[in-house]
């Protein structure tokens, strides 16, 4: 043992003595070690022997054997070091662990000697702008080139050769829109000998709408949206809007910044616009769960911790799932952090209620005219403060919002509230009596109830009391569905409480009722035409078969909840109380003064310049979409557990063009990254460079990647014509087996699939239910939106070759396109080769025209011996097309016709 | 005192000796199949992934899994656990201390104890207690074990599905079945590894989220078999498309990848290659496992089988065939046990005699089909529901229901395994005189789930994925292997 500690120190000398070295550093050096070998006992989630390596002050007390594992400059004197030496198996650390290397050993001596400096994780760390690497390169000036080439001459690597222009477009085009370019563009660019010829086609691309419906793919897998809740019955839910809001938002080239804010707080910005609003609607994609006899603020719970989750993973890159339980077990997250992000989300109106309010109204035309006289009205006859009250007129009438809801109720006489399930109602006998929480009247005009009733009742509204003055009083008689009921009050002062009563039939209940609005008096009640207005109030609550989708609405100060840590993660079990913030190694929120701008000071903090993750975060992903891989591989995690960047100075430079020089625009930024060299490389592999970079991550080639779930199909309908180009909407529902939605319990939801031209619409448009997805979304990888997903995992199953050689959808395309191709060529021979130029731009190569010629010759032997066969593939009792349909169908399934 | 001395050094010493044998055992692991000889752990099988092969670590009892899920929560107070006192407090109030701080999912109010609706009698040399709804399967208790006092925090179904089946309670994590298949493969390249069949007229309430795979490969997630249309979607040639030209077009499109291959030189290509020759294959395999109307006369009587329709009775012989067959892991769910009273079909008079009717006969036939072919011995059969049912009686909304029901109850329920190393004849677990809470053996959900993974050879606590920046496995940060239930 002594021996052992003298041969070290003497290596240590020796270390020190030879060369004059920079410190070491933590990230590079030591942290790896802590990592791998320690802080899954001394972390942030177990402390044992009370002390933990991921923040320095805890690293540092005194531990609980009384010593200390680490005295800066004292090795001699640091616990740790003698405990990973002991000779004893029952002392040395790790425990039952392989000891550490010598090396490893000195290093942590040498590093403790050296002061033991913690340093924060590359990360965390301000993002400072690196120089671009001299250029050495003449044929290209592009900054990805430098810094890719750079680091290829380390590795002595070339980059491989140019593609063919062929290939190159269909790969740009498949990138850029998700779908192959149309033939008379191929034509244009082969023809074409500009030597900006590639540019200009990168721009066409670019501006085309096809973009936009191929980049929200990404971002719709991250912001886990689906046209259902989720859980059991999985019903419908109508949020399409959000996902139209998405390819409109990449189409525009909107800012991935202001993208990030409108998100997460575009209703908190001043005068939303209703794409603000409709913006908000990414956090509703959360699961909502209907079954009978789930408890609704569990699942609310649920929802909230999900948005933490998926805002710190989507833009933050950053997984707080840990931190929900305990402090991150390697980063410098403390557990609270994660409930100062709950504390951030936790004041929103929705509540798991199987009518998905809040939601924003989309108006009928006519009705939108009258919305839009009402705000109009309302500024005209308002003073200063203008702003807040037409902001809180455009809440009430578009998103019915804040309400007073049943759990605010007191002094309940005759009233049962259940919140249970699909139930979330306070339900009312005759003579049922409840207080709503005080309020300042003074401006209070009248309250608007909303119900659903069971039979005819009269309500009456009094003052302080339920003895109190009467201020209103209706007759409530529509039946069916939910409905609103305006209650004009005489006008009181001051912050009281009303008092509701209710009469019907001594049997049965009255009504369900869900919530009040209070409604202030409109303005400029003795201009001319107020009363035309006024009218307007109870048609716009009262409006049906507008589209409605859930947004974010915050609640009213009354009504806002506390956020305490819930310990061990459990929601029943709650801890110290936090507010909204963030963690200590980020600049700190700003402060608001109105607790209900929390959100929007987070959204604003998270795209400050200052903050090290979000620029990062982005650029990475638009990078690998295009080059098959992030620099930070793990792009959902940029913690010390995730992939360190194999490209470091790179990604801050993106990092910083991006936010400084580029505004955020994702365009700009794409077009960057495709008119790069890199990337208009070959794919080609060989051997050597296999066994050099299996994973390309040098880029010393192109990548060459699978089609995703959406560009398989999007795909065959391009090629064989089929494919409509029409937009938005609601999800649409292409063939797919039947009986697959049978299943699903207490639903009665039907799979009606479309006809007209939305059988043909781009996979983006697929009605997307969770619990059962279209098969061809599933069986190529794609996320079934249960939770925010930031890579999909490739595989490569035989399920696959199942779908593109049997779905009926696919066989479809293949017949459309045999007859076009029937149609535009004579001879057997022309027919193959049009169909390698549709599908794959070139002519057939020889083994393809041999094969391919074979297989037509053998099918069509076998179709002319058996017409009926001929006729059930396509329809036609014609042996040629059916031999030609299942040469269509063998290309589509062609490997080179799957890939890019 | 220099005898407490001596007995303290000679601790230490065993200690020692102890910890430097699990050393040496855990790096005999590290070379590939020392385990097995050293005799500390078992041969890794061939192709076993590295970080898998560190969780396998003992001998598997079972090498595959056949689990009977009764959706919707099946009573154990009228099938299992026999509570006489209850039968005593039949329509008396519910006492508050029962009430206080816990949750229902229906409950309201002050609810009525209700009595067991069955007759229970001893069977077989074990003792065990059966009622008289299971007549068959009384005859078999001597071949398994019963696990009385299971517990689970979910009382919704869903919820409580996942958690059973995939360790969470949310949506997102692997089945128990992928989990089994990325560590063991599968027995069989020409049929999924993971295969579900589900009857009983609908799915169970946590839908598909129960078999996928979450973060591991989508190559492991389940795949079901339906009883209507194709076996597996996409299975079947398309009309017009004979067997003969579909091998042959497969041919050419095989035969042009490989020259992308030679002249590309991405290995995809080369599986790609690989899996459009085994797509072939499955449509031949798949169809031929799937039909039933190839067994004797005798199997279908004791089954109680009918070829062509949907029944559990179906999917048990199903299970025994694709177990034959090398499929790894067989989920069979049944639809509708969720017996809450409020009408004739979900009542403990009628729905659940039906039901238990229906399952009686065939999972019985099972235990002993899998017995009389030698194959109970690798074979794990687990029968249970998400949770158990309450003592007392549902009042849904304050008021009586028209039948005898429960409500959802997580404290208490029974569930049984067989064979695959499980010791059989045995009761672990008791509940109390009502059968409310477990008094004696408890077992949490990730408790059975860590014991299946021990007969299967796995360390659950070892057993990971690394997914966003953290190691997870299918019994989360708990669990522990039952140790009284492995023979």
């Amino acid at each position: 043992m002594l021996l052992r500690y003298l041969l070290l120190l003497i290596c240590c000398w020796a270390f020190t003595a030879c060369v004059e070295q920079a410190p070491l550093s933590y990230n590079a050096h030591i942290r790896p070690i802590f990592n791998a070998k320690c802080v899954g006992c001394h972390g942030g989630v177990k402390q044992a022997g009370g002390f933990g390596l991921v923040f320095r002050e805890d690293a540092l007390v005194e531990t609980s054997s009384g010593k200390r594992a680490i005295v800066p400059g004292k090795p001699g004197q640091s616990e740790l070091l003698r405990r990973i030496q002991h000779e004893d198996p029952e002392l040395r650390m790790p425990l039952d662990g392989a000891p550490l290397s010598q090396e490893e050993t000195a290093l942590i001596s040498r590093w403790i000697s050296e002061g033991a400096q913690w340093e924060e994780h590359w990360a965390y760390l301000p993002i400072d702008r690196p120089e671009v690497p001299a250029n050495t390169d003449a044929t290209t000036n592009n900054p990805v080139d430098v810094f890719i080439r750079a680091r290829l001459q380390k590795d002595s690597l070339a980059p491989a050769a140019a593609p063919e222009k062929h290939e190159l477009l269909r790969r740009l085009s498949l990138d850029l829109t998700g779908l192959p370019p149309r033939p008379e563009m191929m034509r244009r660019f082969l023809e074409d000998s500009d030597e900006k010829a590639y540019e200009k086609l990168v721009d066409e691309l670019l501006a085309s709408p096809d973009f936009g419906e191929h980049w929200a793919s990404m971002w719709l897998d991250l912001a886990r949206y689906a046209d259902s809740r989720g859980y059991e019955r999985d019903q419908s839910r109508s949020i399409w809007q959000y996902r139209d809001w998405v390819i409109r938002a990449f189409n525009d080239n909107l800012s991935y910044a202001e993208f990030a804010r409108h998100q997460l707080a575009g209703d908190l910005l001043p005068s939303p616009t209703q794409d603000q609003r409709l913006a908000t609607a990414f956090h509703r994609n959360t699961l909502s769960n209907d079954e009978g006899g789930t408890d609704n603020e569990e699942y609310r719970v649920v929802t909230v911790i999900d948005r933490v989750n998926t805002t710190w993973e989507a833009f933050l890159g950053t997984t707080m799932a840990c931190v929900q339980c305990h402090g991150h077990p390697y980063d410098p997250l403390r557990q609270e952090a994660f409930y100062q992000s709950y504390a951030v989300f936790n004041n929103t109106a929705d509540h798991d209620h199987v009518t998905e309010a809040p939601y924003l109204i989309t108006f009928h035309q006519q009705e939108e005219k009258k919305a839009r006289k009402l705000e109009d009205w309302v500024r005209e006859h308002t003073d200063n403060g203008a702003r807040t009250q037409v902001q809180g007129w455009a809440d009430m009438i578009r998103v019915r919002e804040p309400r007073v809801r049943p759990y605010q109720f007191t002094e309940v006489v005759n009233g049962v509230f259940t919140d249970r399930g699909d139930e979330d109602w306070m339900f009312l006998t005759n003579g049922a009596s409840l207080r709503l929480p005080p309020q300042n009247l003074t401006a209070v005009a009248a309250l608007h109830l909303n119900y659903r009733l069971n039979q005819e009742t009269r309500v009456e509204v009094r003052l302080g009391s339920l003895d109190g003055p009467k201020v209103g009083e209706a007759l409530l008689d529509e039946r069916g569905g939910y409905n609103y009921h305006r209650i004009r009050l005489q006008p009181s002062t001051g912050k009281q409480a009303l008092y509701l009563r209710f009469y019907g039939k001594p049997e049965g209940r009255l009504l369900g009722l869900y919530g009040v609005l209070y409604q202030e008096a409109l303005p400029g009640a003795t201009a001319p035409g107020y009363a035309e207005i006024e009218a307007f109030i109870d048609e716009l609550l009262t409006a049906k078969d507008s589209v409605r989708t859930p947004v974010m609405a915050e609640l009213a100060p009354v009504s806002r909840r506390t956020t305490t840590v819930f310990q061990r993660g459990n929601w029943l079990v709650p801890g110290d109380t936090v507010t909204a913030g963030v963690a200590a190694i980020f600049s700190p929120l700003e402060e608001t003064a109105d607790p209900r701008q929390n959100r929007l000071a987070f959204a604003n903090w998270m795209v400050a310049p200052d903050n090290p993750l979000f620029a990062r975060v982005a650029v990475n992903r638009f990078w690998a979409q295009i080059f098959g891989r992030g620099i930070v591989q793990t792009t959902e995690d940029f913690g010390s557990q995730g992939a360190p960047p194999t490209h470091p100075e790179l990604l801050d430079w993106l990092a910083t063009t991006f936010r400084d020089e580029f505004a955020w625009q994702p365009k700009v930024l794409i077009r960057l990254l495709v008119t790069s060299k890199t990337y208009r490389q070959s794919a080609d592999l060989t051997p050597e460079l296999l066994a050099q970079d299996p994973h390309n991550v040098l880029l010393a080639r192109a990548p060459r990647k699978r089609l995703a779930a959406e560009q398989v199909r999007d795909q065959v309908l391009a090629v064989s014509g089929l494919r409509s180009d029409k937009m938005y909407g609601p999800g649409v529902m292409p063939p797919q087996p039947d009986g697959l939605w049978d299943g699903v319990p207490y639903s009665g939801m039907r799979w009606e699939t479309s006809t007209g031209e939305d059988r043909y619409r781009r996979a983006v448009y697929t009605y997307l239910r969770r619990s059962v997805p279209h098969p061809s979304l599933t069986t190529f990888d794609g996320s079934n939106r249960q939770a925010c997903l930031s890579r999909r995992v490739e595989t490569n199953t035989p399920l696959q070759a199942l779908m593109t050689l049997n779905d009926p959808a696919v066989l479809e395309c293949a017949v459309y396109l045999a007859k076009d191709l029937t149609a535009t060529y004579e001879a057997t021979d022309a027919r193959i080769a049009g169909l390698l130029q549709r599908t794959m731009f070139r002519r057939p190569t020889a083994t393809e025209r041999e094969r391919l010629t074979a297989l037509y010759n053998e099918a069509l032997a076998d179709y002319q011996n058996d017409l009926s066969a001929a006729e059930a593939l396509t329809g036609a009792a014609s042996p040629e097309l059916a031999a030609l349909t299942l040469v269509v169908n063998a290309a589509f399934n062609l490997d080179a016709f799957l890939t890019t | 005192m220099s005898n407490l001395l001596q007995e303290a050094e000679n601790r230490q010493a065993a200690l020692n000796t102890r910890r430097l044998f699990l050393r040496q055992c855990a790096l005999g692991m590290g070379g590939l199949a020392l385990g097995g000889l050293t005799g500390c752990g078992p041969d890794v099988p061939a192709g076993m992934p590295a970080g898998v092969a560190e969780a396998f670590r003992f001998a598997p009892r079972a090498r595959r899994v056949i689990y009977l899920h009764m959706a919707g929560a099946p009573s154990q107070l009228e099938m299992f656990d026999h509570k006489p006192e209850l039968a005593k407090l039949h329509d008396k109030d519910c006492p508050p201390s029962l009430l206080a701080g816990k949750r229902f999912a229906f409950i309201q109010g002050t609810p009525k104890m209700l009595g067991p609706q069955a007759n229970f009698a001893q069977h077989g040399q074990s003792g065990a207690w059966v009622s008289d709804l299971l007549p068959h399967f009384s005859q078999m208790v001597d071949e398994v074990a019963f696990l009385k006092a299971v517990h689970t925090e979910e009382f919704n179904h869903a919820p409580a599905q996942l958690l059973m089946q995939t360790g969470s309670p949310r949506v997102g994590r692997p089945a128990m079945g992928s989990w089994v298949t990325y560590g063991l493969g599968s027995g069989n390249e020409n049929l999924p590894g993971f295969i579900v069949l589900a009857s009983g007229g609908q799915e169970p309430s946590a839908g598909k989220s129960l078999w996928g795979s979450g973060f591991l490969p989508s190559i492991h997630q389940g795949v079901q078999c339906r009883s209507a249309g194709d076996p597996i979607l996409y299975l079947n040639d398309p009309d017009g498309v004979s067997r003969d030209l579909r091998g042959r077009s497969i041919a050419a499109i095989n035969a042009i990848n490989q020259k992308q291959y030679e002249q590309v030189g991405d290995p995809e290509t080369l599986t790609r290659i690989k899996q459009y020759e085994m797509a072939f294959k499955m449509q031949v395999s798949v169809p031929e496992v799937m039909d039933i109307s190839q067994e004797p006369a005798y199997i279908h009587d004791m089954y109680g089988t009918e070829p062509g329709k949907s029944s559990f009775a179906n999917d048990c012989l199903l299970a025994r065939r694709l177990a034959e067959s090398g499929v790894r892991f067989i989920q069979l769910y049944n639809w509708g046990w969720d017996d809450h009273g409020t009408n004739k079909g979900t009542s403990l008079q009628h729905g659940l005699r039906d039901r238990c009717k229906r399952i009686d006969r065939p999972m019985t036939a099972l235990l002993r089909d899998l017995k009389q072919r030698g194959m109970l011995e690798d074979t794990l059969v687990v029968w249970g529901g998400e949770f158990g049912r309450t003592p007392m009686r549902e009042n849904r909304g304050g008021v009586t229901m028209p039948f005898f029901g429960r409500d959802h109850h997580g404290e208490a329920f029974t569930m049984w395994m067989a064979g695959g190393g499980v010791r059989p004849g045995i009761t672990y677990g008791e509940t109390d005189a009502i059968g409310y809470s477990g008094v004696r053996d408890r077992a949490h959900v990730h408790d059975v789930q860590a014991t299946m993974l021990h007969l299967l050879g796995f360390d659950h606590e070892r057993f990971t994925y690394a997914f966003q920046g953290r190691d997870y496995r299918l019994t989360d940060v708990e669990g522990r292997v039952i140790r009284k239930l492995v023979g």
